[in-house]
């Protein structure tokens, strides 16, 4: 048991130093701009990817462009108001394998790094999208 | 111990040809592989099953592990084959070093493990494992010298295990819990039951926390039974995890395994490699 210590100390360092910080998802991600670098890079993820992009194949790129901004906006606490289509409404019909899904994330984790966005900014994102996934696979 | 080269040597070799592995979970998802074969941490078996395998795909694994101890050297071995992560599958060969009785244990894990429930990222409730280890002994002569009861024996377990993303001041937390029905003693190298009892129901815990994607940093507990009379104690360890990508992961931890056939306070260094298809 006397091993767990180090591991607690350290958790609530951690956690000191995250709660200094009050600001939203949106505004740690440099706002609208941010959302915008972030999403752009994501597209050009899934444009050069073999497994995902024939789901993307017919879809109009500017539409999907600001759907996904829109959506992103609302899901970090932006000023925003998702004022699209349901996730279910989107992904009906699409048939998205639970591998396939995980393979944007990775898609999205990759955009991610490469807006050098800090890790921990990332999970809640993440922890925020992973709840959507029913809405989305194997409809 | 040729097996054992053997089966190194294979891994080794299939961690370069990755062209045909599934990649449908997320990056160091799956855990890595047990002392007893199973898709685990290092000394609990968790409710992930091994490999990268999502429900449209199957993955095969190969491992190769190490514990070296104040008095004992573990040297463990073993495939897992996952289908459609819904069955896992998997073998292990076990050989137990006692330099000081210039001996070697020597013992066959076949294990199997299915997933009742759920997905440790996406669910609500945590995912949840019912698996069976059956293990058998090469030669029975140390367990009976020490007065185990029988040469084999089957550990059943339930796990549960999930990921919270972001849940530790935007770090992804971990935690799985096993209880496992038993009468090993020492993993069974030991044989199995003896004067003081036989099966029990004990329980296992794990918890890491993801300093990055790749690193893991984590605990364990194994609670172990003194059938024999010969002071078992409770297992612990303390692990890093590194998964630098979908096709192998490397495990270093400080093993505390308390006394094992008398002699006291065995810690030391574990490490493991598991590779994936
Ligand atoms: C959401 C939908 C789409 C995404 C995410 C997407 C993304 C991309 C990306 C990232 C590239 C590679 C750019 C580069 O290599 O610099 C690309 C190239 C291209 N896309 Fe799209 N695109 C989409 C929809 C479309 C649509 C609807 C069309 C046609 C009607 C289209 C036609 C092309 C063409 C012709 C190329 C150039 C290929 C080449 O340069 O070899 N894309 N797309
Ligand atoms: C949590 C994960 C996801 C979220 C939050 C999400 C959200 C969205 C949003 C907001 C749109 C824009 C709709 C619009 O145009 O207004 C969209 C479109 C789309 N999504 Fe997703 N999505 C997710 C996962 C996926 C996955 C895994 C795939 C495929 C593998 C996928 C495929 C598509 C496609 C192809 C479109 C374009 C539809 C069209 O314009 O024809 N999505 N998604």
């Amino acid at each position: 048991m006397l091993k767990l210590i180090p591991v607690i100390v350290f958790t609530m360092i951690l956690s000191a130093c995250s709660n200094i910080s009050n600001l939203t998802l949106y505004q740690q991600l440099d706002g609208q701009a941010g959302l915008e670098r972030l999403v752009d890079s994501f597209i050009n993820q899934i444009g050069n990817d073999e497994q995902v992009f024939h789901y993307f194949e017919h879809a109009n790129i500017s539409h999907f462009r600001a759907g996904f901004l829109n959506h992103l906006c609302v899901l970090t606490d932006g000023p925003c108001k998702y004022t699209r289509d349901s996730m279910v409404e989107i992904h009906t019909g699409m048939h998205i394998t639970e591998a396939d899904f995980n393979h944007v994330v990775d898609l999205l984790i990759n955009a991610m790094n490469e807006q050098n966005i800090d890790h921990t900014v990332q999970n809640k994102i993440l922890a925020r999208m992973a709840p959507l996934r029913s809405q989305i696979i194997k409809i | 111990m040729n097996k054992l080269k053997l089966l190194f040597v294979t891994v080794i070799t299939l961690s370069v040809f990755d062209s045909f592995a599934s990649q449908g979970k997320l990056l160091a998802t799956p855990g890595v592989s047990q002392v007893e074969g199973s898709g685990g941490g290092g000394i609990v078996p968790w409710a992930q099953l091994a490999g990268y395998a999502s429900e449209d795909e199957f993955a095969i694994n190969g491992f190769c592990s190490r514990a070296d101890v104040t008095d004992y050297t573990l040297d463990v071995c073993g495939t897992q084959i996952n289908l459609f992560n819904r069955v896992e599958l998997s073998y292990a060969q076990q050989n137990f070093a006692v330099p000081a009785l210039d001996t070697e244990i020597e013992q066959a894990i076949t294990g199997v493990k299915v997933r009742l429930y759920g997905d440790i990222v996406y669910s609500d409730w945590p995912q949840l494992t019912l698996g069976a280890q059956h293990k058998s002994l090469d030669d029975g002569t140390v367990a009976t010298l020490v007065g185990a009861k029988e040469t084999s024996g089957t550990d059943i377990y339930l796990a549960a295990s999930k990921l919270h993303l972001g849940a530790i001041a935007g770090y992804n937390w971990f935690w799985n819990i096993t209880t496992r029905y038993s009468e090993a003693n020492q993993l069974g190298l030991l044989g199995y039951g003896g004067a003081n009892g036989g099966e029990k129901l004990l329980f296992e815990g794990s918890t890491a926390i993801f300093l990055s994607r790749e690193i893991a940093i984590g605990v364990e507990y194994r609670q172990k039974s003194n059938n024999l009379g010969l002071g078992e104690q409770d297992w612990h360890d303390l692990f890093v995890a590194w998964m630098p990508n979908k096709y192998v992961s490397v495990t270093a931890a400080y093993l505390d395994l308390g006394s094992i056939a008398g002699a006291a306070e065995q810690t030391g260094w574990y490490l493991s490699v598991t590779g994936y298809w």
